[in-house]
């Protein structure tokens, strides 16, 4: 009962948030309101006992995604395009869907139930053989993770640098002598983002035209 | 006078502690929550704020991009090396159970076999995942600043 004020405030909070979030123009707002939603989400996992989860929901979804995605705002335009007309198609669709979702919740085990399927298959011992295998290791979550399923944790590490591989692919400015060859004032700028230069100080300066504050803030920092 | 000199002092006196707590969280993930993902995007985050606050220039100095350029690669590395190391050992790939009383008795002041292997295991990804976030944030930020001229 107790958890129960604590839960249903949760869920509401995380609806509220979702709502707006869809319903905003100003992209800046979404970003900063995609990062409460996320804290918001970790609080919720913190009261279902799953720790790591929450932890990984706070770092990930509330800390560095939200930089991310106010570093690619930076590329683009910070407010989104008024819909030309009420988007009905997509509506039906996510009703429908969303119906789907919740019909499928019909047939879920309630919440704790330990005869749910998830606590009787693969290894309903996990626990115990834990405290055996792991020789004393208290957290059976990263025992899992590291050890029992070690490789499918090798493959989400290959899947994180694979995305760094892609970024550096896409993203990564060209050499120097490439640029001096398309156009002159690149160059020119182009130390100051420059791994082993030093600080630019007309770069610092800003002296040209960054168009927002925003820009301004990612790229330039505050000095 | 500086601009943002409260948002500069404060970030000064937390990014040593986030920093901290990264390595707390990559350390001691076996004992409480944590681990080498939550530790690596921690250790990350600290540092993308030094660069948030002091200017992309600054933190290109701080973090060399050849240095972080080798890291993530190295991460795995790390964590595909240890089942190498473990079929060395032989036992199977990432089967930490043989890394256990090998070599003589001469690295006995080493944890046990599983032990060992899940701290080499979450070191290799907690330098992948700092090195990719890191990567991201400076190659987005870097193209930002140079649309913009």
């Amino acid at each position: 009962m107790s958890e129960s004020l604590i839960v249903v405030p949760l869920l509401a909070l995380l609806a509220c948030t979702a709502v707006t979030v869809a319903r905003m123009r100003d992209l800046w707002a979404a970003v900063m309101l995609t990062g409460i939603y996320s804290f918001l989400g970790a609080g919720w996992m913190m009261v279902l006992d799953a720790p790591d989860v929450a932890f990984t929901e706070a770092a990930v979804g509330a800390g560095i995604s939200t930089v991310l995605m106010l570093a690619t705002l930076s590329l683009t335009s910070r407010t989104a395009k008024a819909p030309v007309h009420f988007p009905w198609q997509a509506l039906v669709i996510v009703t429908l869907t969303g119906g789907a979702l919740i019909y499928g919740t019909l047939d879920m085990p309630a919440y704790g139930d330990p005869n749910a399927p998830v606590h009787q298959y693969p290894q309903p011992n996990y626990m115990e053989r834990a405290e055996h295998d792991m020789h004393g290791i208290p957290n059976v979550v990263t025992a899992v993770l590291a050890s029992y399923r070690g490789y499918d944790t090798l493959g989400e590490t290959t899947v994180i640098f694979t995305a760094a591989v892609a970024v550096t692919l896409l993203m990564r400015r060209p050499p120097l002598e490439a640029m001096s060859l398309q156009d002159t004032t690149s160059t020119k700028f182009g130390d100051m983002s420059e791994s082993h230069g030093p600080a630019d100080p007309q770069g610092s300066g800003g002296n040209t035209t960054v168009d927002s504050p925003r820009v301004a803030d990612l790229g330039r920092g505050a000095s | 006078v500086k601009a943002y000199s409260i948002l500069r002092v404060v970030s000064k006196l937390l990014i040593p502690y986030i920093l901290l707590f990264g390595l707390y969280v990559q350390f001691h993930g076996d004992y409480g929550p944590g681990g080498g993902f939550q530790a690596g995007v921690i250790f990350a985050a600290g540092l993308i704020l030094y660069g948030l606050v002091f200017g992309l220039p600054a933190f290109q100095l701080a973090i060399r991009r050849n240095v972080i350029e080798v890291m993530a690669p190295l991460g795995v590395l790390v964590y595909a090396g240890t089942g190498i190391l473990t079929i060395l050992g032989g036992g199977n790939y990432l089967d930490y159970d043989v890394l256990e009383h090998h070599w003589g008795g001469l690295f006995a002041f080493l944890p046990h076999g599983q032990h060992l292997g899940i701290f080499l295991v979450e070191l290799g990804v907690g330098i992948t995942v700092t090195s990719v976030m890191i990567t991201i944030f400076d190659l987005f930020a870097a193209r930002g600043r140079r649309e913009t001229h």
